[in-house]
């Protein structure tokens, strides 16, 4: 419970057995009471028992479908169990449970509420390609869902019982789409999505899923998945 | 100008029927966007055949026409090699799927079988 709301956590994770146990332990450290679903997306290393260990439940995809894929899973578990509110938080570590009462409590007046970075909070910076992609998806995005929007790919979000049944059933798997298209349909459909300004932390354990090499793609998807998402229906 | 007519049409056509399907969302990212950059290519030189005539000669192909249709040829046996990768990668996961399928199934019969012995030795 959080706030008197019935709240899961939901963790997708891939290959994240150095760090599933902390951050595991972390949310149930400051959030006593909550469930935490980690789901486990075909990885080949031991993050599953690492989490169940740690006192996840865990959910074992039987390969990998993408962080998208997981978090469908995610939301069919939240709407399967009745729960009244599913805040999705990465496995690395670099988000703080402790801004999760914060998101909980925008729910009262949203739909979707996004932790997010860039929003006068912590010190993490992009630069690059990455960071003009950043500038292009904050500035459309935030015209599409009438807030500002600084951190539209960010991986840190609470979603109430509206939201859990729309994303249960529909969830794009796609890269990008997960967080980009998923906002587009969600402002679409009239739901309110808010942003509360979080502090991330550093990675961990692992390695991130992207390079620097690879910013420039990212910019071109970007505005691909964008363009998609805006013309769709 | 009757032939230009009718290929332009024919692309836009195809245009068409793919940003309609991209907008249903019948199909996937990855290969709207193949489609779509193909198209960006074709449309073009429907409308205008004699575009590639100088890139023909300089790699010695008669002319323009013969070479997009070589590429074109090259281009759908690629499309296919890639259909086919992509199948066998969906019949390892469905296998993989039923592998899981009949692990729940022996679980749940064991666990069964375990709680009926326990039954009929308690009663
Ligand atoms: N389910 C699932 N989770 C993934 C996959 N790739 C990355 N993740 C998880 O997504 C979260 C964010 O990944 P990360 O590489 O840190 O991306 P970043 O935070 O955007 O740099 C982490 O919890 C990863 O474990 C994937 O293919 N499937
Ligand atoms: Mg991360």
């Amino acid at each position: 419970m959080v706030n008197g709301k019935r709240t899961l956590i939901i963790i997708p994770a891939l290959n994240e057995s150095g760090s599933i146990a902390d951050v595991v332990g972390e949310v149930r450290g400051e959030l006593p009471g909550v469930d935490v679903l980690v789901v486990d997306d075909g990885s080949t290393d031991r993050t599953a028992a690492v989490a169940v260990a740690a006192g996840a439940l865990v959910a074992k995809l039987p390969y990998n479908l993408g962080v998208g894929g997981a978090m469908r899973l995610g939301y069919r578990y939240a709407r399967d169990h009745d729960y009244d509110v599913a805040i999705q938080i990465d496995a690395d570590g670099q988000h703080d449970p402790r801004y999760v009462p914060k998101l909980v409590d925008l729910l009262d007046d949203n739909d979707l509420v996004i932790g997010a970075r860039f929003a006068g909070e912590g010190d993490y910076t992009v630069r690059g390609p990455r960071r003009w992609a950043m500038v292009m998806l904050s500035a459309v995005l935030s015209r599409v869902a009438h807030t500002k929007l600084t951190d539209t790919t960010s991986g840190f979000r609470a979603a109430n019982r509206r939201v859990i049944d729309m994303f249960a059933t529909w969830y794009p798997a796609e890269y990008l789409g997960d967080t980009v298209e998923t906002l587009v349909h969600t402002a679409r459909r009239g739901y309110r999505i808010r942003q509360v300004p979080v502090a991330m932390r550093k990675r961990m354990a692992g390695t991130p899923s992207h390079s620097p090499a690879r910013a420039m793609i990212y910019l071109g998807r970007a505005f691909a998945v964008l363009t998609l998402a805006l013309i769709r229906r | 100008m009757k032939l230009t007519l009718v290929t332009g049409l024919t692309g836009l056509l195809l245009l068409g029927t793919i940003v309609e399907l991209l907008r249903r969302r019948q199909l996937r990212e990855k290969y709207g966007m193949l489609w779509l950059a193909v198209l960006v290519v074709v449309i073009p030189l429907s409308l205008f055949p004699r575009l590639l005539d100088n890139v023909a000669e300089l790699l010695g192909v008669a002319s323009g026409v013969s070479l997009v249709l070589f590429l074109g040829i090259v281009f759908l046996l690629l499309v296919c090699v890639h259909l086919s990768w992509e199948v066998s990668a969906l019949e390892e996961e469905t296998r993989t799927l039923a592998e899981d399928f009949a692990l729940l199934r022996a679980q749940i019969d064991a666990d069964r079988a375990a709680r009926d012995e326990l039954v009929s030795t308690d009663g």
